[in-house]
């Protein structure tokens, strides 16, 4: 069992959680994940690493309730504890591998949309302790929905905002805003990793290819356990399969299939429905009705 | 001596019920049936049978005492040499086994070592024998990497002589292919695996669950920062291997090992639990092991229509005979000299169908296997929504490649002596599917066994060293 040492909300619907596992904490590297089990009955569900803290023994998630698990993770309070809390798990960030002076040369810009934020901050600490000053970039809907904007703060060399709504920031989103950097306020990358929604990377990635900008993007496909055993995380990245809960969870964005990746993660779609209204409405609810919008 | 050369047949669910449950498919002896059963054993003076057995069980003996009915000295025989009787009474393949050399067999039914362990291991299970002691402790630690079948052996063999083992598990449940792969129907988790796991753990080993060895803590971790004296290598196979085709990341397209983690390990059957599984209407398993009679049998417990796809003819089937005839039973399709080529799916990647070719065996090959090759013009499309990948599995490569001197062979298993697991690495022992690739259950827990004695033997020596 593991425990809840922190919990804060970070905004209407996104929380955070220091958990408490010490080995995790002294092991994983920026880009690595975990796997959460909420309960004895829970399912096994990934979520990103974004932050440690070695001393205290502790893991920072962040994640945003979108169905009947992370709605469930959401309920638990600080001093209770969740089953099973399991990592380092994937490949750290190339950045974190690579031979230091290689990435001395690199002008990298880290693209953030919504929930993204968590997993981009780690790298950016870790760039911004070990001397090398990199741009980032957070997108959003609307104001209400930026998190991390003042510890990212602390990290980056510059950080640009964008909203949806123009609510805070540049009005658009982070294609507009990164097309706006580069064409009108003529900054240069080399280097770009984008974290975010399986859509908002696709879109990212055709716009730093037209700017020619390599590309890592994090992979969020469904898993199960997370150490390549079974491959329900594949996917396609150069015309070859890829576990990428092993292979990655990051992958050069100018070469995954991401219409086949938002297909495969669409496969539970029906399930996940019945089961998020079954917790919401107190598993009352069996489903197979068929009159239910949460069935199709 | 007279002898009965018929076997006392063994009780089962029916076939029309059982194919719409989990419960377990065998139900076992009752103390009658095994007594009559044990009764047709001669009790040979230089048995066959204990041969025949890759942990080399005192069959003749155990059998003896149930003769008697002295089942708690039967479970304490058996106990001396296999840690986990009431898993291999179930899932062994005797009849290539133990029971493959019974000598009552040449003539008439073999006697049925199998069930009667399990009878014996189960009868312990339910009046609470104590069957094994720990060791007098000796002071020096072991670290066990995997708690299946070769992990849980090795432990159990080396706390019996003293040391203090801790096995590191990467899931959240001990029993590894025990617990995620063989389905509940063949063998019951709580009543069998988790009992048989705490036997484990009544010998002083210590389980730690959610530590990925290669990820959570190194090899040389283990060494260095926890100064154990050892390590144990038992990280099986569990790496699934794909066909390579042209649709095979369709939505309903997974493998075998996928499919029956969701079923066993997360229980995905039962609507308590939160893990989703799929289960289309028409099922194809590719495959014809005993991992791929298993997930057919699953999912036709899920309601498919489920079909076996095989390459070669039924003689070939690498399952076990009893599982291929189960499956039969409960009404599972054989489409055999089949070969998939290409999964065909809709706009949403979802399975619509899956293209198949007819082969035929042509002559032996090197290995003496009759080579499958394609009939021409052959093509056809198979009616399933949904395909199951059971094409064997190969050991992970994470431990290995984040230990320095940990040498593996062009399969990606860990090279390690045959008679004592020792692997390239001067502390580092290994067994099981990490070593040989995908096998079986007994052969694991053997490999354990051998392994224990040769880390106990070395452990000694260094001993005898220092002082």
């Amino acid at each position: 069992m593991y425990k809840i040492v922190r919990k804060e909300k970070l905004n209407p619907s996104i929380y955070l959680m220091d958990i408490l596992a010490p080995l995790v904490a002294k092991s994983a590297l920026p880009g690595q994940f975990i796997i959460v089990r909420n309960t004895e009955f829970g399912e096994r569900i990934p979520l990103t690493v974004a932050d440690t803290n070695p001393e205290a023994g502790t893991v920072t998630i962040v994640f945003q309730p979108v169905g009947a698990s992370t709605l469930e993770l959401a309920q638990f309070e600080e001093g209770e504890e969740v089953a099973s809390f399991v990592g380092p798990l994937g490949r750290p960030s190339d950045l974190v591998t690579d031979d230091k002076e290689e990435v001395a040369k690199k002008k990298v810009v880290f693209i953030a949309g919504g929930v993204g934020t968590a997993p981009v901050y780690p790298q950016v600490k870790w760039m911004h302790e070990h001397g090398f000053d990199c741009d980032v970039i957070i997108g959003a809907r609307n104001k209400d929905l930026i998190i991390m904007e003042d510890m990212m703060r602390a990290v980056a060399k510059n950080l640009y905002v964008c909203t949806d709504d123009g609510s805070y920031g540049f009005k658009g989103n982070v294609t507009q805003l990164l097309a706006d950097l580069i064409e009108n306020q003529h900054k240069e990358y080399n280097h770009a990793v984008v974290i975010g929604p399986m859509i908002m990377m696709k879109f990212a990635c055709l716009a730093t290819k037209k700017y020619d900008i390599p590309t890592i993007v994090s992979l969020n496909p469904i898993m199960v356990d997370g150490t390549g055993m079974c491959g329900a995380c594949r996917v396609v990245v150069d015309g070859k399969v890829k576990f990428a809960c092993v292979d990655g969870p990051e992958f050069d964005g100018h070469l995954v299939d991401f219409d086949q990746a938002m297909r495969r993660q669409a496969i539970y779609k029906t399930e996940e429905g019945r089961r998020k209204l079954a917790f919401q409405e107190g598993r009352t609810h069996h489903g197979g009705c068929g009159n239910c919008k949460e069935d199709k | 001596m007279a002898f009965n050369p018929v076997r006392v047949p063994i009780s089962e669910q029916d076939p029309k019920v059982r194919a719409h449950n989990f419960d377990e498919v065998c139900l076992g002896y009752t103390e009658e049936e095994a007594v009559l059963e044990a009764g047709r054993c001669l009790t040979c003076k230089a048995p066959q049978c204990v041969l025949g057995c890759p942990v080399n069980i005192n069959i003749p003996g155990f059998i003896a005492h149930l003769k008697t009915k002295n089942f708690e000295e039967a479970a304490k025989e058996i106990a001396k040499f296999s840690a986990l009787p009431a898993v291999c009474g179930r899932v062994c393949p005797q009849e290539k086994q133990c029971e493959a050399r019974c000598v009552v067999g040449k003539k008439g039914d073999a006697i049925s070592i199998g069930k009667l362990e399990r009878f014996t291991a189960d009868y312990a299970a339910s009046h609470g024998f104590k069957v094994a002691e720990p060791g007098k402790p000796n002071g020096k630690k072991v670290a066990v990497i995997g708690a299946g079948p070769a992990g849980l052996t090795t432990a159990g063999e080396l706390a019996k002589k003293g040391y203090a083992v801790t096995i590191f598990e990467a899931l959240h449940k001990a029993g590894g292919v025990l617990v995620y792969g063989i389905p509940e129907f063949r063998l019951p988790k709580e009543k069998v695996v988790a009992h048989e796991v705490e036997n484990v753990k009544a010998l002083g080993v210590e389980i730690i669950t959610d530590v990925i060895i290669g990820k959570t803590l190194t090899i040389d971790q283990l060494f260095n920062e926890y100064k154990f004296d050892a390590v144990f290598i038992g990280s099986g196979a569990g790496l699934p291997k794909f066909m390579g085709i042209p649709g095979e990341t369709a939505n309903q397209c997974l493998s075998a090992n996928e499919f029956l983690t969701r079923v066993n390990l997360m229980r995905a059957f039962d609507p308590e639990y939160d893990t989703p599984v799929h289960v289309g209407k028409k099922v194809a398993v590719v495959g014809g092991g005993n991992v791929a009679m298993d997930a057919v049998r699953t999912a036709l417990r899920l309601g498919a229509d489920a079909s076996i796809v095989y390459r070669r003819s039924e003689e070939e089937l690498p399952a076990r005979v009893e599982e291929v005839h189960h499956a039969k039973e409960e009404g599972v399709k054989f489409e055999l000299l089949t070969n998939p080529t290409e999964i065909l799916t809709d706009e949403q990647g979802n399975v619509t169908g899956m293209k198949c070719v007819r082969m035929e065996l042509g002559e032996p090959d090197a290995s003496g296997r009759r080579r499958p090759q394609v009939i021409p013009n052959s093509e056809f499309v198979m009616d399933v929504d949904m395909v199951i990948m059971s094409l064997g599995t190969s050991p992970n490569p994470l431990i290995s490649s984040t230990t320095k001197g940990l040498d593996t062979n062009s399969h990606g298993c860990l090279i390690a002596n045959e008679e004592t697991g020792k692997t390239t690495h001067d502390l580092v022992w290994a067994g099981g599917d990490a070593v040989t690739g995908a096998a079986t259950v007994i052969l694991a827990m053997g490999a354990g066994k051998k392994a224990a004695a040769a880390i106990d033997e070395a452990l000694s020596n260094l001993n005898l060293k220092q002082n």
